[in-house]
């Protein structure tokens, strides 16, 4: 295990290095200055600003101070707003990110786990094509065509919640519904499947047999195993989750760091782009980390340190 | 030691010789067969138009497909035909689908969007197919070091995080409809050499590959000849679930303004301007690209889920 946790952790660090890199070469091959669209600057004031900014250094200078900075956590200055770092950007919009992204997840696996539950329960009778027919929508459903439907139905047609920001729980509901509802149906869907399968097994109709009550059966020995392929796909919805925020931020005008990614795009604000790329980045390969360690904590029958192999 | 006695062997008074006939052999029948004798792929499709969603989701889809390409011609409108005096008209009669804020016609504006979308989903998807079948074949069927060196690569890319790549490479390459199928297509080829190469790893130790080799048969002819068809199945599936995640992808960039540019239509452009027209009741404007984007998600994924139970040997009667 410790082997496996160690090998895990370089490949990390490796993935992590690969996108600074990455990041790094493409800010680099983008053509002209940051400075170039600024007419009024003469070519002093554009010399002086580029050294500034390190810009005059050879780019092996310019990429192991960039890669010292990464290491120290320090994003440097914005281009854009010269009087903010990108630390400061950071700070002010990852806690507001986080919280959407924390009520979203738990949003999704719980209501997504019970749908799951349910449908498998009443297996082909009308609770299960509801749910299913609920789930392929969500999933057929963009996140940012949703929060626009939501916002017109909810918000301003009928003036139940709040259409925009972030201040009170109610500003919350639409955002999380929005971001929650392709996650869920993913999940809902797989632990439908897995039910199934899992209900059919001899345990299980040894519990029966026992005479167990039916909830202490589900909860107790079926979901268990139903719930580790939820487990393994957690990984990738974060990540849904993470870049749904980029959209959802943008629509409901929450000001966290999807949408301070989102405005440094269109501006072209490049060590904000660098910087908040960069973070994203760590932040969701070490959650993914951390979902693999999880799973090989969980799950017994896998004994990750012989992995490797085939798929 | 002295062996138990079991409780199953029945005392032989019990059973009685009547109880069992010889049943007289049929030869005329012993050359016949059960049923018609199907391939692989006439079995699929039989299974696959059982299944009512997916041919819905199928039909769905040539209908679009046949729009995508006809429909710009029925509508007398041009995709960046501005009209200011005519913003924001209701569906009618002149305009099937409505105005939007300058004025564009949306009934044209949405097909050339499907044209857009197919077009991205369908490239992205045989881009994939072509570098994940190669890469993924030639890992599987050299194994040993060639295939770890491979798969150490596959993994370092599987990890990095899809859509940021994406959007990084497009703040970089500008947004155009060729830099998004490029961006899409970088890492996207992953996931397909993922499951070839599990695909292959197993088929190559198969007594047909073996007699293959055993004429002399070069690897290359028997990675196309050999090994390949009998993987068409998941890839395929992977294939029609690579189309719709392309499609989202592309609406989602030109929602945040990294993918096509308007004046240009696709449907996350249609969706983006249609954001603020929509607060003033301005329905149309949102309602038909949204409608059309979820649909076609929902006909792909409807459609790869019936091709994945079709194309399963396993499930096979």
């Amino acid at each position: 295990m410790t082997r496996y946790i160690l090998k895990r952790l370089l490949m990390m660090i490796i993935t992590i290095w690969i996108i600074v890199t990455l990041t790094f070469v493409l800010m680099k091959a983008v053509p002209g200055s940051p400075f170039n669209e600024e007419r009024t600057t003469n070519e002093t004031v554009q010399a002086n600003l580029e050294a500034h900014y390190n810009l005059d250094e050879p780019y092996i200078v310019q990429y192991l101070l960039y890669l010292k900075s990464i290491v120290t956590f320090d994003f440097g200055p914005s281009i854009k707003q010269p009087t903010e770092t990108v630390n400061d950007l950071l700070g002010r919009g990852f806690p507001i990110s986080f919280e959407l992204g924390i009520v979203t997840i738990i949003v999704a696996v719980i209501s997504g786990i019970i749908l799951g539950i349910l449908a498998a329960l009443r297996h082909n009778g009308i609770i299960d094509y509801l749910a299913m027919s609920f789930a392929v929508l969500g999933i057929s459903i963009p996140n940012f065509v949703l929060a626009t439907l939501l916002i017109q139905k909810l918000a301003v047609d009928w003036n139940l919640l709040p259409p925009a920001t972030w201040s009170s729980p109610a500003h919350m509901v639409l955002p999380v519904i929005a971001l929650a509802t392709g996650p869920m149906a993913i999940i809902a869907r797989l632990t439908r499947s897995t039910m199934l399968e899992v209900l059919t097994q001899d345990y299980i109709k040894m519990a029966r047999a026992k005479g167990l009550s039916p909830w202490k059966i589900i909860f107790k020995h079926a979901l268990k195993n139903a719930l580790m392929p939820v487990v393994t796909i957690m990984g990738t919805l974060l990540a849904g989750i993470l870049t749904g925020t980029f959209v959802i931020e943008k629509i409901f005008a929450i000001p966290g760091m999807g949408r301070y990614f989102v405005e440094s795009i269109n501006q072209r604000d490049y060590p904000v782009i660098m910087g908040t790329t960069v973070f994203y980045s760590a932040f969701l390969i070490f959650m993914l980390f951390l979902v693999d360690i999880a799973y090989g904590i969980l799950d017994p029958r896998i004994k990750i340190h012989k992995k490797g192999g085939g798929e | 030691m002295k062996p138990r006695k079991t409780n199953h062997s029945p005392s032989p008074a019990a059973v009685q010789d009547d109880w069992f006939k010889w049943k007289e052999k049929d030869l005329s029948k012993a050359e016949s067969v059960a049923r018609p004798s199907l391939s692989y792929w006439q079995d699929a499709w039989k299974r696959l138009v059982k299944n009512k969603l997916a041919m819905a989701g199928l039909i769905f889809l040539v209908l679009l497909t046949v729009m995508a390409i006809i429909g710009p011609m029925l509508s007398p409108y041009k995709v960046d035909g501005n009209d200011l005096p005519n913003q924001f008209l209701p569906p009618s009669g002149d305009h099937w689908f409505g105005t939007d804020s300058l004025g564009r016609d949306v009934f044209t504006r949405t097909w050339y969007g499907a044209r857009i979308s197919l077009f991205v989903g369908l490239m992205a998807a045989l881009i994939d197919f072509f570098v994940g079948v190669v890469y993924g074949g030639i890992s599987g069927y050299k194994g040993g070091r060639t295939d770890n060196i491979m798969m150490r690569i596959v993994e370092v890319l599987y990890g990095l995080p899809y859509l940021l790549v994406v959007i990084l490479l497009l703040v970089v390459l500008g947004p155009s409809l060729t830099t998004i199928i490029i961006a899409l297509t970088v890492t996207g080829w992953v996931g397909m050499a993922r499951i070839v190469r599990g695909q292959v790893l197993q088929i190559k130790n198969y007594e047909f590959v073996l007699a293959s080799k055993s004429f002399g048969t070069k690897t290359k002819r028997i990675i196309r000849k050999n090994l390949l068809p009998n993987t068409m199945g998941p890839i395929i599936v992977q294939m029609t679930l690579t189309v719709p995640s392309a499609i989202f992808a592309e609406a989602f960039l030109s929602f945040l303004g990294l993918g096509i540019q308007s004046p240009f239509a696709s449907w996350g452009v249609m969706a983006n301007d249609a954001l603020g027209a929509i607060l003033s009741g301005y329905w149309w404007t949102l309602f038909f690209p949204a409608f059309f984007i979820s649909f076609t998600m929902f006909a792909f994924n409807v459609l790869g889920d019936g091709l994945q139970d079709a194309l399963d040997p396993k499930l096979r009667k």
